[in-house]
């Protein structure tokens, strides 16, 4: 079988998948010399046939496999060189997507909405653009109030129809009012919303955010407002050690009327929110101003004072934002400078939730 | 309000140290601002004599001073104070010290040559006051050696705080009265003898507006002599802030801030005719002693003679009927006047004053002989004189109010346990009297406190005295289970939009809800915009009609500092007016997309700017977010006056309902905000989505994946260009409706091969089998109504 062995040498030596073909062809095609062998088989005696018959068997097997193998390898070559070719340089940078962000103040409502959620407060809101009656009068503050003089407010030369004046509420305590006439008694609610004064400076801007509480119920008093600021405070700043200071003040619409401060210490010349303020580096500092609303105030509302009574409350939302996320500066809350919103914005799913935490950390 | 110690002292008998009087201060709700010792700063200065001044060599104006602080080692210092000399005993500061009046640090130095061992020191240089003409004099006795701070003695000062409804309080008295209720000190009683009057008096004094002033009492003192006041007063006067005037002027201030009561000294020769309290004439005017002219109306309350206006009254004297050196015979006023007459008046002056700021809050009405008392009292007692009998013109409203007050109320109220015994000391304390009628009882209200006008006030009274640190916090009820939803469908709307507008690659803006008038306008569209009457300033006085004023204007100030792409939302509020006149707000959001959507890159070539279609997507993903039916919108023109009107359009739910306006701004509009390059906006209209309907049953509807295969169908219309490809798909989409589950455009062919004015716009149709799948004939019976239906648009299909 000296052809076997030149046709499987032939096989080994073919570099191309049209050599190894023609190989084939001349080996195992009709006029191929194994076909051939396999013809002489039939005019074969079956003796002659019986020691023949295996090894031309044998013979084309051989071929075929060697065929097979060399098919393959060569395939793998092919593929091999054509993947190498292929490279592309992963070090280039891929499509970028833009990354957007929630501004500090919509964050840090949503915080306050879960955590104010958890103790049974809904989310109620009113009118920016409000009258003197809703923003004042409803609120214990006549017109001849000086703390009407005190509120810097701005006002449109326009009238509603019931000849009130109009103009932009200084504060969210309208609110009050409004959900005490449209919803009545038991309320517990907050309303965050923006707020308007006329003042501007490195630390006050004409418009800025507030967060308003109120509940309203049958023997609500003073240690309630105090829990329910403790106890929302801790769970905004997630800390254990925030120590409150209550002080007695003065709010129409309270009595009586309580300013709460909260105990800092000042680190990295930052003022970090957490213990009492009677340390070294410590210090206090008004967040809230507060009490138990005024019964003029719940009878402006439709309620009877004699059968409600509650507290309400109020702080600045920028304020708390920036006492939480550490920004310094309140005039760029309002600037729209992407740079400060890429830095302290906050991404799509950093929805505040009780299980997962109401604050974002570092 | 700001007083010494010293002061507090003659009214409060104390041994208390300034930082406790400050923190019983704040726990009363008299809020502590800040406590001064000015004398802190004076310890590194030495009482020391100068024992020789020769005249420095190098400097005419100089001399070079031998001082002696008495350690027998006397320090050479140079000096240019006129009244340096021989002998003089003067502050001397050393090196180290800090001169308060502006910072320095001194050193030892050379001057013009000379060294120099400190600094003798001006009162000014010392902060104690503004001489500055020559160094302090001390007398000659003045210890050497001794810190200044130790000669003079500490004082600390007191900056207070003072709410709107505590007019007692704005007299040291009256604080003085708060801590000793709080157990600092004993209150001293107020002692002043009454001046018996020598002789009529001079002037009439009649009061012809008794609601605005009720009572106007006077009388005149004559012969006084009136000058610089004792150093006593000048200290006390210092210490709340005010400078020293004059002896009358001085006294009239210190019972004022002593006592909180306000009263007026008239140069008695100023005077013609009767001392009226009156109405003003409109258009009156009186120049004040501030120095500026008012012009008064009907509304105001004067003090008026035959001459003329004299005093607003209760707010600001008059420059002319002033006391000054010269003065010799002088009336006193002393009235009450309506508080909300002064608060008007002062509002409609815009003119403050501590005066205002007292009878505004109600001074007391029954301290008017008292006031007048002491007010004699000191003049007689500093500048001499003789006064004469007391004129009451009207009387002052009594001030006497009962509050029916139940002691349980601390608790139920102020949610703390007191008894009653503890109640009514803090009560008495506070001038409060207390009679037990059973259960009840009847507290007479003093009539220094107009604000306490009910059972509440009377809780924070003895709360605030008790401490509300001693309030114990209470858990609000808990209703049962777990916390229930609390969000509105519009809240819940309102978080979901943002949060998908951050995802996509936006950054979330809050800008001023106030414009400039001019871009208001521009986005108003023909409807009202309010406008302030006081606007803090001309680019913060139009209320928005539309968010997108505020995002250009932002997109601006980032293209300005180099950013090359801007995207940038806002989810707010655009203020519209009801047709009653009442605010209509509505929930908006905006989208502003500007420079480059692609920069440049290896991959894609040059930069891309944005386009319309951007500004699409945003608003489509939206909408879609916002629970909008966007697969029923419609896209449609008219998306306003601000946009580029061939690459703009409106999102509309039927032909009126328009939920969204999107595309390329309008060059003048680009203009106007002064932004280079094309810019793409989107604006929703988040109040006009309609809500869903409270669906009964489950969330999803029922939903099995068709066991058959869907085959896709490309069709290719010949349509004339001004067919909105839009139209032809929502035609060929409606053709089958069950057959034809998706339909999207994927080609908009125009050129060679397409006629001149018509474009082909190739299609691929989506088919779903339900029960069995197509066959030919009902293949071709779908291609068929695919293609009468695209005809009904103007679109042929292409052969």
């Amino acid at each position: 079988m000296e052809q076997l062995e030149q046709t499987l040498a032939a096989i080994a030596a073919a570099d191309t998948a049209d050599a190894v073909e023609a190989i084939r062809v001349s080996a195992l095609g009709k006029q191929g010399w194994v076909s051939a062998l396999l013809k002489t088989l039939g005019a074969m005696s079956p003796e002659q046939r019986q020691s023949e018959g295996p090894k031309i068997h044998a013979a084309r097997e051989a071929v075929t496999a060697a065929l097979g193998e060399r098919k393959g390898a060569l395939e793998s070559a092919a593929l091999e060189a054509r993947l190498a070719a292929e490279t592309v340089d992963l070090s280039l940078p891929a499509p970028e997507t833009p990354r957007g962000s929630v501004h500090p103040v919509s964050q840090v409502m949503d915080e306050l909405a879960e955590i104010f959620a958890d103790m049974g407060f809904a989310v109620a809101s009113g009118p920016e653009i409000e009258d003197d009656w809703h923003n004042f009068t409803a609120l214990n503050m006549p017109e001849t109030h000086p703390a009407r003089a005190m509120h810097d407010t701005f006002y449109f030369p326009d009238k509603d129809a019931e000849g009130r004046s109009m103009l932009l509420r200084t504060h969210t305590s309208p609110v009050q009012i409004r959900t005490m006439l449209a919803q009545g008694a038991p309320l517990r609610i907050i309303a965050p919303g923006r707020v308007y004064r006329s003042d501007s400076d490195a630390t006050h801007t004409p418009m800025f955010h507030q967060i308003e509480g109120l509940v309203i119920d049958k023997g609500i008093h003073l240690g309630h407002l105090k829990w329910t600021l403790e106890t929302f405070l801790k769970a905004f700043f997630e800390r254990d050690d925030i120590v409150l200071r209550l002080r007695p003040s003065y709010f129409p619409f309270t009595e009586p009327s309580v300013e709460v401060d909260v105990g800092y210490t000042v680190i990295n010349g930052k003022r970090v929110v957490g213990g009492g303020g009677d340390v070294e580096n410590g210090g206090w500092m008004e967040v809230l101003g507060s009490g138990m609303v005024n019964r003029k105030v719940i009878e402006f509302g439709g309620l009877d004072p004699d059968e409600w009574q509650g507290f309400a409350f109020g702080t600045g939302v920028d304020r708390l934002a920036m006492l939480k996320y550490g920004m310094d500066d309140l005039r760029a809350f309002f600037d729209g400078d992407a740079r400060w919103l890429g830095h302290y914005g906050f991404g799509a799913l950093d929805v505040p939730t009780l299980s997962g935490g109401v604050g974002v950390r570092p | 309000m700001k007083f010494s110690l010293s002061w507090l002292k003659t009214f409060l008998d104390t041994k208390a140290d300034a930082a406790t009087i400050a923190r019983t201060l704040t726990a009363l709700g008299l809020e502590i601002e800040g406590v001064e010792d000015a004398s802190a700063a004076l310890t590194r200065f030495r009482v020391a004599r100068v024992l020789t001044a020769d005249k420095h060599p190098q400097a005419d104006k100089l001399q070079v001073l031998s001082v002696d602080l008495g350690d027998g080692n006397p320090l050479q210092v140079v000096c240019g104070a006129p009244n340096a000399r021989a002998g003089l005993v003067g502050v001397l500061g050393l090196p180290g010290a800090v001169v308060p009046a502006n910072g320095m640090e001194l050193r030892k130095s050379a001057i013009r040559g000379v060294e120099s061992n400190g600094m003798m020191c001006s009162t000014r240089e010392l902060g104690l006051g503004e001489e500055h003409d020559g160094i302090i004099e001390l007398p000659a006795d003045a210890p050497l050696g001794t810190s200044f701070a130790d000669y003079l003695g500490s004082d600390p000062v007191f900056d207070v705080s003072i709410t709107p409804n505590r007019p007692d309080c704005m007299g040291v008295y009256g604080i003085a009265r708060d801590l000793a209720a709080a157990g600092i000190g004993t209150l001293q009683p107020i002692e002043v003898a009454h001046v018996p009057g020598a002789y009529p008096c001079p002037v009439e004094i009649r009061t012809d507006d008794p609601e605005g002033c009720p009572a106007f009492h006077g009388r005149v003192i004559r012969g006084v002599k009136n000058g610089p006041s004792p150093q006593w007063l000048q200290d006390a006067l210092k210490s709340a802030g005010q400078r020293p005037i004059s002896a009358l002027v001085d006294i009239t201030n210190y019972v004022m801030l002593g006592y909180g009561r306000p009263a007026h000294a008239y140069d008695l020769a100023k005077l013609t005719g009767a001392v009226v309290a009156r109405r003003a004439v409109d258009g009156e005017g009186v120049t004040a002693l501030n120095g500026k002219h008012y012009i008064l109306d009907h509304e105001m309350t004067v003090i008026a003679d035959d001459a003329g206006v004299h005093d607003v009254a209760g707010i600001m004297g008059g420059e002319h009927s002033g006391c000054s050196e010269t003065t010799t015979d002088v009336l006193l006023e002393v009235a009450y006047f309506n508080p909300q007459r002064i608060a008007r008046t002062g509002q409609a002056l815009a003119l403050t004053s501590d005066a205002r700021g007292r009878f505004e809050r109600g001074v007391d009405p029954a301290f008017l002989d008292t006031g007048l008392d002491l007010l004699t009292d000191l003049i007689v007692k500093i500048c001499g004189g003789e006064a004469s009998e007391v004129v009451r013109a009207g009387a002052a409203p009594s001030g006497q109010k009962t509050v029916a007050y139940d002691p349980a109320l601390a608790g139920q109220l102020g949610g703390v346990t007191m008894s009653a015994s503890e109640q009514q000391r803090i009560l008495a304390a506070l001038g409060f009297g207390v009679v037990e009628t059973g259960e009840h009882w009847a507290v007479s209200v003093p009539t220094w406190r107009p604000d306490v006008d009910g059972a509440p006030d009377i809780v924070e009274e003895v709360i605030r005295v008790h401490g509300l640190d001693a309030v114990p916090s209470t858990p609000l009820p808990r209703a049962d289970g777990v916390a229930k939803p609390t969000a509105t469908p519009v809240q819940a709307l309102e978080r979901r939009v943002r949060r998908a507008a951050a995802a996509r690659g936006l950054h979330e803006a809050v800008t001023w809800s106030f414009l400039p008038e001019a871009e208001a306008t521009a986005f108003a569209d023909g409807q009202f915009a309010w406008t302030l009457a006081n606007p803090i300033s001309e680019d913060l006085k139009a209320m928005r009609p539309s968010l997108l004023p505020g995002l250009l204007g932002a997109a601006k100030r980032n293209l300005d500092r180099g950013a090359s792409s801007v995207r940038l939302f806002e989810i707010g509020r655009r203020y519209l007016r009801a047709e009653n006149g009442s605010s209509d707000e509505k929930l908006s959001l905006a989208v502003v997309l500007a420079g480059e959507r692609t920069q440049r890159g290896w991959a894609t070539g040059k930069a891309v700017a944005f386009d319309a279609f951007d500004a699409k997507a945003e608003a489509l993903a939206l909408l879609a977010e916002a629970g909008a039916p966007v697969e029923n919108l419609q896209v449609m023109g008219e998306a306003g006056a601000q946009f580029h009107p061939g690459q703009s359009a409106t999102l509309r739910l039927g032909p009126k309902q328009v939920l969204a306006r999107f595309g390329m701004l309008h060059p003048a509009t680009a203009k106007a905000f002064d932004l280079d390059g094309p810019v793409a906006a989107v604006e929703l209209f988040l109040d006009r989505i309609p809500a869903k309907k409270a669906a009964s049953g489950f969330a999803r509807t029922h939903f099995a994946p068709p066991a058959l295969q869907a085959v896709t169908r490309d069709f290719a219309f010949l349509a004339p260009l001004g067919v909105p490809a839009g139209d032809l798909l929502r035609a060929v989409k409606g053709a089958d409706k069950q057959a034809i589950v998706a339909a999207r455009v994927f080609d908009d062919f125009r050129g060679a091969g397409v006629p001149e004015g018509h474009k082909s716009i190739a299609i691929e149709v989506t088919l779903q089998p339900v029960d069995k799948s197509f066959d030919e004939a009902a293949l071709k019976a779908i291609a068929d109504k695919v293609v009468a239906a695209a005809a009904k648009q103007g679109g042929v299909l292409r052969g």
